[in-house]
Parts: C-alpha cells; structure tokens; sequence
C-alpha cells in the first residue's frame, strides 16, 4: 500500500534518544539513536520485549513524551504542532472509554473537541460506527460491551476526526487468541479501506507479521532499532496468509532477530542454548503461534 | 454445606417464584410488621422500659398534636436542607480550589483530615451564641460544617483521581486544562459526590438536631422530642422521633432520585444491571 | 460479530501472563495481585508516565491514586505512613490556628498588647472590619484560651481547668471506647452473618440503612430515660453509631475477594467456614480499619451526645452544656472544652491508624 509518489515520509524521526531518572538518582537509556522512516501508507510494527522502549517510541511520535535528543517530524512538522493539529489517533491498551458516555457521545468526543458539528458531525460518527460494525450499540454503555468491543469503539474513535495517521499501543494485548485475530483482520479491512499510515505496538509475532508491511524489532536496554524486517507478504491478506510458507518464513525471521540473530549482527545479544541449528519450515510452523516473552 | 457446592445456586425458593420486586421488598416488610406487633405487646405488658412507649400511644399523640409536630418537622426540615445547602455548595467550591491549586490542597487536605477527627457537634453552642439560638442560622451552622467535609473530601478525590490514560487521551487532543476539567474531572467525580452526598443528608439533620438539643425555638423536633421526654409524654416523643426520620428519609430518597437522573450509567454499573 | 462479554477478556484487567507461583494460601493469592505492578526501576515504559516532563504533584497524585498521599509526602514505610497523618493532624491545628488569628486580626476586637511576655514590646491593632462572631467575646485569642486552662476551673478549687476535662475526657473516653468495641464486634457479626445468608441481608439491610437515616441524636434522651442517666446510655448511643459504619464497610470486604481466590479455597476443598477465616476475614480487614476510623470518631460523639440532653455524669458532653450556660462570663471555657475533644478525636484516630499500620504493614498499597 506504499504511495511511490510521497514526497516526504510521514513520520521521520533521527538520533533519537530519550532517557529517564530514576529513583537512585541515575539514569536509565529508554531509546538511544533511533533513526526510522515511516511512509504514507505503510503499516508499522514495533516488536520487542518488555523495556524495549517501543511504547515510548510510539509516545514520543504522538508528542506525549518528549525526547531526551534527536528530532522528530510528524506529518511534516514538529511532533507538537502534529498534536496541537490532532493530526493522528490514537488507540491505548485499555480501551479508555468514558464511563458516562454512551458508544455513541464516546466517538463524538473528538468531534466535540474540534468544533464539528450538525449533520457533518452525525455523518461522521455514522461512518466510523459502521467502520467497526458496532452501529447496533451506539445507544450502549460501555460497561456493557465486551473488551474486544470496547477496543473497537476505541478504534472507531481514534478515527473520528480522519488523520493522516493512527498509533495503537498493544490494543488487543489483553485480549484471548481468537478475539485477537479477528480484529487483527478487521483492523487490516480499516487500513485497506482508509489508506491511513499505521504504527502498531506489540509483543505478538503473529500479529506483527500478519499486520504490517514492515516490522521493526526492538532490543532492550538500551532501546534500540536491531533489525526491520520487510513483510512482502501480498495484499489483501486473510486467514489462509497465515498459513502460507512465507508466513512462517518471515516469523521466523523475526523470532531470529528478537533473539538477537539477526542476518547482519556480528553476534547475538543473548546466548539461547539448545538452538544453534535453524529449524525447518515444518518444525518452525509447530511453533509460530507462540508469542515471545 | 460441603465446599464443591458452595457456590451452587439454591433452588429458587417459593419467596422468588412471587416475582423480583416481591422478592426484595417481602422480606423487610414482613420483619417491620412483626417488630411493630413485638413493640405494642411487649410495651402493653409492660415488659419493655417506659420511655420506650407503644405504636398505638405513638399514634394517638400523632393525631392530637398533629399541628404541631408538623410545623417543628417542617422547621427542622428547612435547617437540615439549609445547612445541607450551604456545606454543599462550599464543599464544592473548595474542592475545585483544591484541585486547581496545588496550594490550596495543601492546605485544606490536613484540615479536612483533622476535622474528620474531632467531634464537630462540640460546636453547636457555639454557632448558638453567634447566631442567636432562635434563630434557624444557628443549626443551619451546625450541619454545614458536618456536610462540608465529606463533600470537600469526595468531590476532591473524584476531581483528582483521574486514571493517567484518560489524561492522555486528552493531551493527545491537544486541549486546555479547562476542557480536561468539563469532559473528563467533573463527570468522573459526580459518584464520589453523590455517595458523599447521601450520607450528608443524614448528616444535617443530626447536625441541625444536635444543635436543637442545646437551645432552640420550641417548635423544631429536637426540643419537641426533648420537652416530651422529660414531661413523662412518652407518645408524644416518639410521634417527634418518627416525623425526625420521615423526614430525614424523604430527603435521602429524594436525592436518590436525583442521582438516578444524573449520572444514570454508574446507577447502573453499580448495580449490576446487565 | 458478537462478543460475548466474557469478565476475563477485559482489556485494562492486568492479567498476570506470569508462570502461575505455587501459593502458601488464598491471601498469599491477593497480596501477589497487588504487587502486580511494574516497577519504573526496571521497566522504564512503567514509569513513563510518571516521569514526563512537565510533571505536577496532579499526575503524581494520580499515580499514587490517592491525592492526600501524594501531597503529604511521599514516605511509603508503614510508620512512615503513620507519620505522615500525625503530621497532617499536626498541620491541621497550626492551620486551623493561623485562620483563627487571622480573621480575628481582620475583623475582631481591637488587638491591645502591652509588655507582651515582659518583653517590653507592645501590640496594638486595630482590625479594618467588625464581624461580631470574631469578636474576644465570641472568638477569644488562643492564648487566652489556653491561659484558661491552667487556671482553676471554679471558684474555690485547686483543680485547675486543664486537670478537670482531663478527667471529664477520660470519662467520656471510656465510655465511647466500650460503645467502640461492642459496635464494631455488632457490625462484623451482623456482616458475617449478610455475607453468607442473602435472605438476611435482603430482611434486615434495609433497616440497617434506616437506622441510621434517622438521627440516632432524636433517639437519645429516649434511650437515657429508658434506661436510666447513666453511662449505659452513653454506651448504647455510641455503639448505635459505630455499628453502621462498621457494619457496610466490613460486608464490602468481606465480598471483595477476586473470585479466583474463592475457586483457589474451593479447590482445597475447604468449608464455608474456612473460605471465612483464610480469605473473607483478612481480605476484609483493610476495609475494616476504614469503618473504624471513621467509628472512633462516631464512638466519641455519640457519647458526648449521650450524656448531652440530660447532663450525664461527669464527662465532656456535660461539662459543654455547664459551660456553654457560663458562655456570657467566659466564652473560654468552652472554647477549651471543644479543644480538649477535639484531642480527644484525634487521639482516638490516632490510636485506630497506629493499629492499622501495625497490622496492615506488610501489605502494598494500604489506606492512607
């Protein structure tokens, strides 16, 4: 889904570092020189284990969290002026949906923020309610709703005011396997059907490969950009993409490079016993289901 | 009960089977008349302390003295809602003071803390000497301060204590702390307030009674009840001790009501509906 | 596309992924739930939040969920926590005492100093305002309410102000403790007892709400002509008040064990009574100690109102009513008296919080 003509990538960050005090009154290295291009269109993932600052990365993007060096530009402007404009949505791990809104005032919420109103306003939350299939429950509360549906009203929300680009922390990490994968595929249906550039956190490898065109492995202290791993999988893809070689291939692929073997690393970060030998396609399947960590 | 059907559910007994709302409302009712048959025997015979009267005496000086038991619970009335008024609306005001200024918390956080320790009804004849003890003032007095500090204390908690995703969400909209004040603090507080608001409801008329019991005009129930008591008209008193609750409970419903059109979807979070 | 709402699939539910622990017990259970947070130490994505720039005491206060916490102080340790509410309490009169000042220095009576403590310096104001409640009559100067103290409390006797509401308040005390205690053994009872039997609680909850919807304070003479003016009412006002509380918070406690701890004793194969005393009992204490906190308090008012209406015995309530009738001589007296309960209060709090430190120590996250 990459636009060949984009001139400019939507988000370009360079040298990014960002470090944190902590309580003995040191520091400690979330990020260090993170240099990644996101263009418009494309579909990111950040993979890595816990401490891999990936949520950080995705909060610095979003102008949540400002970066101890380096530089960021969102849409073609600092990541500030990128908020200030509401130029992306966003979807947390919870939900965050506002007890005392119904579905429906919860997607209008950013509709209200930004002053749109009247038939445009209803239009819009008509559209995106239909987008994730909950226009039956508009009139619920969302202690009614289940997690997965509650995520969807999330998404639905996020997307309310149509911006350039949409960052999702680990939406579905609280979420059972099977519920899991069948928003994985909606939310694949959402990005086919509005062309937004995506950034999606994660710690599933599954989820990483099925979703994105490309997946950005991350290590841990300090955090950093270890491999990217081109996800040539074709579109549109379903189910049965899950179970082709390729699929496994590139799991693989990404597994390897979270363990620290990756094709351009002199030597790995961390020593797995037992595994010196690459599996073959048919052993590797028998476990490409399993999420790291 | 062996532990494998501990959690299993009972038969529904014949109680249920009459239908939900007989279901709820039965078993008090029946535990109501039976106490009030206990209380008119037991008081008939005699077997119970004098003071202590019987319903049918109670009733009887209901009727005789209706005019003036009346009035005094009207009187009453008004200075419990006076003073639920006034404790309410300083309450509030104090508690977005608190919130927006870190100062201001500072300050009135230990002494909210500190007055929930002492006994505040200590302070009844004081505010009847400031006020002049016939005046209704003095007991309305009495009930704000006892209304103000669970009020200040919840509204606070809920203006404050927000989840920090919430926030989030906000900063990511890029809106002002005023905005974030309407759309997020002040409806995530309004259960706080309300739960705080029921038990001030019972606080005021304790306050405004107390305050009664150390002087007042003859007309209120608290020197009803007082006088009666003392005079050995034990129906009397208690016909005063009754109308007292009336109206305590009148007002508690009625701010249950109000509840339940103001924030609809806690009523039913909290009570399980669905 | 239809989702049944499943509890376990909630998103935000920190579901622990964590290799399951072999547990020594079901309260072991819920002391590892709470501690199932990520430390900012090791995990800096934890802490991120915490740590933005731009931080104010307001999203420290978030965090630590509990806004007095956070601007109190932040000492974690349990008697750290206990001092930081005696420090409160502490704060709570020198504040309390500088509003005083200040409005009497405002709008009262003519402030008029001279030799101030043989010092030689004198002291004259003259406040821009008159507001007749902050008048020396209404609103004496701390000082001369303390000096009152140490002066003989009447005419003729050694005893001085301050020894005789001691005694006053250590009657009271008294009192309002035996209330304390039968209240709150009443109120567990009564919510052991709801807790296992819903038809209970469905018969008698409701007057247990009304009970205290009607002012116990109308109750009171009743219940002093009733069984006579003597420290048995006092006791019966006080343990009506302290029930209720006791009572709605220690149920709450009682049903707040996670479900999967209930299935945990369940599959131990263990009675109601059991499942009572390893899980329903400790997980309930925390909310215990809330209800008597607010109890202690209760406990001393209905006392002082117990003796209030017929002058009971020689305790505060009684020493209020003969004072507050002294009030156009000397208004001082019963400013001391209110203070002196007032200590009282604090005293009992206190003594509540101490024991809830003490008992709650090595649980995370206890109340402030």
């Amino acid at each position: 889904m990459t636009d060949a003509t984009a001139d400019r990538p939507v988000v370009h960050l360079s040298g990014l570092d960002k470090s944190f005090p902590t309580k003995g009154g040191g520091e400690t290295a979330a990020l260090q020189g993170i240099d990644l291009d996101v263009q418009t269109g494309e579909f990111i993932s950040l993979i890595g284990p816990s401490g891999c600052g990936k949520s950080t990365l995705l909060r610095i993007v979003g102008d949540l969290i400002e970066p101890t060096a380096g530089s960021v530009e969102v849409n073609g402007k600092s990541a500030r002026q990128a908020r200030v404009d509401r130029d992306y949505g966003i979807v947390f791990q919870a939900p965050v949906l506002f007890d005392w809104r119904s579905v429906e005032a919860n997607v209008r919420l950013p509709l209200e923020i930004s002053g749109v109103t009247g038939a445009e306003r209803d239009k819009r939350i008509d559209e995106m309610l239909d987008l994730v299939e909950l226009s039956g429950f508009r009139d619920h509360y969302p202690h009614q709703l289940s997690g997965g549906m509650q995520q969807r009203v999330a998404i639905a929300r996020a997307l309310a005011l149509q911006p350039a680009l949409l960052l999702m922390d680990e939406p579905f990490g609280a979420l059972d396997e099977m519920t899991r994968e069948r928003l994985n595929a909606e939310v694949l249906r959402i990005w086919r059907a509005t062309g937004k550039t995506v950034i999606f956190v994660t710690h599933s490898i599954p989820e990483a490969v099925f979703l994105s065109t490309r997946a950005v492995v991350m290590s841990p202290r300090p955090g950093r950009i270890s491999h990217v791993v081109d996800v040539d999988l074709p579109q549109p893809r379903s189910e049965d993409s899950r179970e082709t070689d390729r699929y496994y291939e590139l799991v693989t692929e990404v597994r390897e490079a979270l363990r620290g073997r990756t094709p351009d690393a002199d030597k790995p970060d961390t020593d797995t016993p037992g595994t010196d030998e690459p599996a073959s396609p048919s052993q590797e399947r028998a476990r490409a289901e399993g999420s790291f960590g | 009960m062996t532990a494998g059907t501990a959690a299993a559910k009972r038969q529904p007994g014949w109680l249920a089977r009459l239908g939900p709302r007989a279901g709820k409302i039965l078993p008090p009712l029946v535990v109501f008349v039976v106490l009030v048959l206990l209380w008119e025997i037991l008081g008939k015979a005699g077997s119970i302390p004098r003071p202590l009267s019987t319903p049918t005496s109670m009733a009887d000086a209901l009727v005789e003295h209706a005019d003036v038991l009346l009035r005094s619970a009207w009187a009453t009335l008004i200075e419990a809602l006076g003073g639920l008024l006034i404790g309410t609306a300083l309450g509030l005001i104090m508690a977005f003071a608190a919130a927006r200024f870190i100062v201001a918390r500072d300050i009135l956080l230990p002494l909210a803390i500190g007055a929930a320790a002492i006994p505040l009804v200590a302070l009844a004849p004081i505010f009847n000497n400031w006020f002049g003890i016939a005046n209704p003032l003095s007991k309305m007095a009495m009930s704000a301060v006892l209304v103000f500090f669970p009020i200040f204390i919840s509204a606070t908690r809920g203006l404050v204590e927000v989840s920090p995703s919430a926030l989030e969400l906000m900063r990511s909209y890029a809106v002002s702390d005023t905005e974030v004040l309407r759309r997020v603090r002040v409806p995530n507080m309004l259960p706080f307030f309300f739960t705080a608001l029921k038990v001030s409801t019972t606080l005021a008329f304790i306050g405004a009674i107390v305050a009664e019991y150390f002087g007042g005009t003859s007309e209120v129930i608290g020197r009803v009840v007082l006088t009666a008591m003392f005079a050995g008209n034990f129906g009397l008193g208690w016909a005063g001790i009754l109308l007292g609750a009336l109206a305590a409970i009148v007002a508690y419903l009625v701010v249950s009501a109000v509840e339940r059109r103001a924030i609809p979807w806690y009523i039913s979070l909290r009570d399980g509906d669905i | 596309m239809n989702d049944e709402r499943a509890p376990e699939s909630t998103p935000g539910a920190e579901s622990a992924a964590h290799s399951p622990e072999p547990y020594e017990s079901a309260s072991d259970l819920l002391v590892h739930q709470a501690e199932e947070r990520a430390d900012p130490l090791t995990d800096p994505e934890a802490g991120e939040i915490a740590l933005d720039v731009g931080d104010t005491a307001d999203d420290v206060a978030i965090h630590t969920s509990r806004g007095a916490e956070a601007v109190v102080g932040r000492w974690q340790t349990p008697w750290g926590r206990f001092a930081r509410t005696a420090l409160a309490l502490g704060a709570f009169f020198i504040i309390a005492g500088l509003i005083w000042e200040t409005l009497k220095w405002f709008g009262g009576t003519p402030w008029r100093f001279e030799n101030i403590l043989g010092t030689g310096i004198d002291y004259f104001h003259d406040p821009p305002f008159r507001v007749l409640q902050f008048s020396d009559r209404q609103l004496p100067h701390i000082w001369d309410i303390l000096y009152e103290l140490v002066e003989p409390f009447q005419r003729g006797s050694d005893e001085t102000l301050l020894q005789f509401l001691l005694g006053a308040a250590l009657f009271t005390a008294r009192q309002a403790f035996i209330g304390f205690t039968l209240g709150a053994l009443i109120g567990i009872g009564i919510a052991s007892i709801f807790v296992h039997s819903l038809r209970s609680e469905r018969a008698f909850m409701p007057y247990v709400v009304a009970s205290q919807t009607i002012p116990i304070v109308a109750l009171a003479p009743v219940i002093a002509l009733a069984v006579g003016l003597g420290p048995v009412a006092v006791v019966i006002v006080a343990t009506y008040l302290t029930f209720f509380p006791v009572t709605i918070s220690q149920l709450r406690g009682l049903r707040s064990p996670d479900p999967r701890a209930m299935e945990l004793m369940r599959s131990y194969g263990a009675s109601r009574w059991d499942i009572y005393r390893k899980l329903r009992f400790p997980a309930s204490v925390p909310f215990l100690f809330t209800a008597l906190k607010v109890a202690a308090t209760w406990a001393i008012i209905g006392a002082i109102i117990g003796e209030g209406p017929g002058g009971v015995g020689e305790g505060l309530g009684k020493a209020i009513i003969s004072f507050s009738q002294q009030y156009i001589t000397g208004p001082e007296k019963l400013w001391a008296t209110i203070l002196i309960a007032s200590l009282v209060g604090i005293v009992a709090f206190l003594a509540v919080r101490a024991a809830e430190v003490l008992v709650l120590r090595n649980r995370p996250g206890a109340n402030p």
